[in-house]
């Protein structure tokens, strides 16, 4: 029946973007070690995409360098994203995808395809992939203590009527929800939902994530720590508040 | 049917062994047809701590090798009725216990015999996995620090996904916290985590608190299981551990640092 080999698709990826300031290879070394100590397993064999948009001026970057670190902490750099046009030569070098400056988001990127290229076709392809349907995925529910060493996931949202000890982790598609005490970590979003929101009788967390944004319990520590919180992704950054 | 009740910790040297033959000891007191197994393939010291190393002949993995029948290994204990050990051997490495051969040494038991102690080697592994795979009852053996409380959790975990009854979709392994070692003097002072730090973490009933107690390096030295030490404090704490897994309520003792008495307060003695 289906004769053909392969099928385009278009899919939204949730991906880790390190964004670069400035760089130096030892301070950069420093700080990415540090990273992924804090959370080894958030970044094992993760794919990233470097992005260069806030980048400070600077005359060139050793992207050779940049990379092997990169891999070293076991981080796999996929993609370069708004290199500036007089890195463009070396970058291209380096032999990974260059990717424009981010568009804020999909409507933008049909407005700006109508403009530029009023080509029909090429617009229903991208009209398409915004209005994929989001399909609801039932949720799970987890009655017991969710223990050190165990790994809970669910394909839609995850409510936990206990509580997550710490060593144990959480993961959800959509929102968590844990009627009990938080001390292990909980990934809500993980497909890259960014309105996903984690809910929690007790914040005392060693990591919270949201569409790949984290934070990890040392920078939790000044708001509801060991408080009933709800946690919610705000341009891209997570906000902590009390559940009251 | 006999009760399966492992006592385990993830943690090494908090006190499982010490637990297996006391409460052990404590059930066949009370009447139940009881037998303590060492689990402890490779270091064995179950029968040192129950005084009877000198009259092991067959162990455990003879038994499951069937290189000995059951009654030729079970040890028939001197001093406690109704109590019965079955040795771990010294002499074989752990991969000698297979869980077809410990389930058939375990059905057979369960045939007369009303309550099966497993005293668990240390770990998270193998070992430990074989001794809880089996059980109904969970004793979860932990010290009040912190990384005895975690590997504690870990092993709740386990018990919660690997065991016979998780695998079978039964209803869940019971589980009891007994808290060992506690040093109420430690805690005051902030070294040791205390009992509601640890009930808070670990969320599961509390089945007793053993002090750390003199009388109990003093019981294994002697081959004789603390329980049987009715003056002690950590005898005491075992019995009263008993009571509740029979189901008493009992309230929980040697909570609190002891008062020093009108005489020792005169003489400034501890
Ligand atoms: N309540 C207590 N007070 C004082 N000492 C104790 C107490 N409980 C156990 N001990 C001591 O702690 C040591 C370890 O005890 P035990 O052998 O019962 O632990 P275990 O958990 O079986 O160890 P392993 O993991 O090696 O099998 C022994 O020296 C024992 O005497
Ligand atoms: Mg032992």
């Amino acid at each position: 029946m289906n004769d053909a080999c392969f099928q385009l698709k278009g899919s939204a990826v949730s991906i880790i973007v390190l964004e670069l300031y400035h760089y130096s290879v030892p301070s950069f070394t420093e700080l990415l070690g540090d990273k992924v100590r804090q959370a080894p397993q958030f970044f094992q064999q993760s794919p990233v995409v470097i992005s260069l948009e806030k980048l400070e001026e600077t005359q060139s970057l050793d992207f050779a360098s940049l990379l092997e670190i990169c891999r070293e902490f076991h981080l796999q750099p996929m993609a370069l994203r708004g290199v500036p046009e007089h890195l463009l030569a070396s970058a291209r070098d380096c032999g990974l995808a260059l990717i424009p400056a981010n568009q804020r988001n999909s409507t933008e990127l049909d407005t700006r395809q109508t403009e530029d290229q009023p080509d029909a076709q090429a617009e229903v392809v991208v009209k398409k992939i915004v209005e994929e349907k989001l399909v609801r995925r039932p949720s799970k529910v987890i009655t017991r203590p969710v223990r050190s060493g165990q790994q809970v996931y669910s394909e839609g949202d995850l409510i936990v009527m206990s509580q997550v000890s710490a060593g144990a982790e959480v993961l959800a598609e959509g929102d968590i929800h844990i009627y009990g005490t938080l001390r292990g970590r909980a990934l809500a979003g993980v497909t890259g939902d960014t309105n996903a929101k984690i809910f929690c009788q007790n914040l005392s967390a060693e990591l919270i994530a949201i569409a790949g944004n984290f934070i990890l319990s040392d920078s939790l520590q000044n708001k509801c720590w060991q408080e009933a919180a709800y946690i919610s992704l705000e341009d891209e950054n997570l906000q902590v508040r009390a559940l009251s | 049917m006999a009760k399966i009740i492992v006592v385990t910790s993830g943690k090494g040297g908090v006190g499982k062994t010490t637990t297996s033959a006391a409460i052990g000891t404590g059930l066949a007191l009370n009447g139940f047809k009881t037998v303590v197994i060492d689990f402890d393939v490779g270091l064995r010291n179950l029968d040192l701590i129950m005084g009877c190393e000198r009259r092991v002949v067959y162990d455990f993995v003879n038994v499951i090798k069937e290189e000995a029948t059951l009654n030729q290994a079970l040890i028939k204990d001197k001093r406690t009725d109704n109590l019965f050990i079955l040795p771990a051997s010294q002499t074989r490495d752990k991969d000698a216990l297979t869980q077809e051969g410990v389930e058939k040494v375990l059905d057979e038991l369960s045939e007369t015999f009303d309550y099966i102690i497993c005293d668990s080697p240390a770990g998270i592994e193998k070992g430990a996995q074989m001794a809880l795979y089996f059980a109904d009852v969970a004793i979860v053996t932990t010290n009040p620090e912190v990384s005895s409380v975690r590997d504690s959790d870990r092993i709740l975990g386990i018990l919660q996904s690997k065991s016979r009854r998780a695998e079978n979709g039964d209803s869940p392994v019971e589980e009891h916290l007994l808290l060992t070692r506690y040093n109420p003097t430690r805690v005051e002072d902030g070294e040791m985590l205390s009992v509601a730090d640890v009930e808070d973490i670990l969320a599961i009933p509390l089945l007793g608190v053993i002090p750390e107690s003199e009388a109990v390096l003093k019981a294994s030295n002697a081959g004789v299981p603390v329980i049987l030490d009715t003056e002690a404090d950590a005898g005491q704490a075992y019995d009263d551990a008993v009571q509740r897994l029979l189901g008493k309520e009992l309230e929980h003792r040697f909570l609190q640092v002891p008062k020093k008495g009108f005489f020792q307060r005169i003489l400034g003695g501890r």
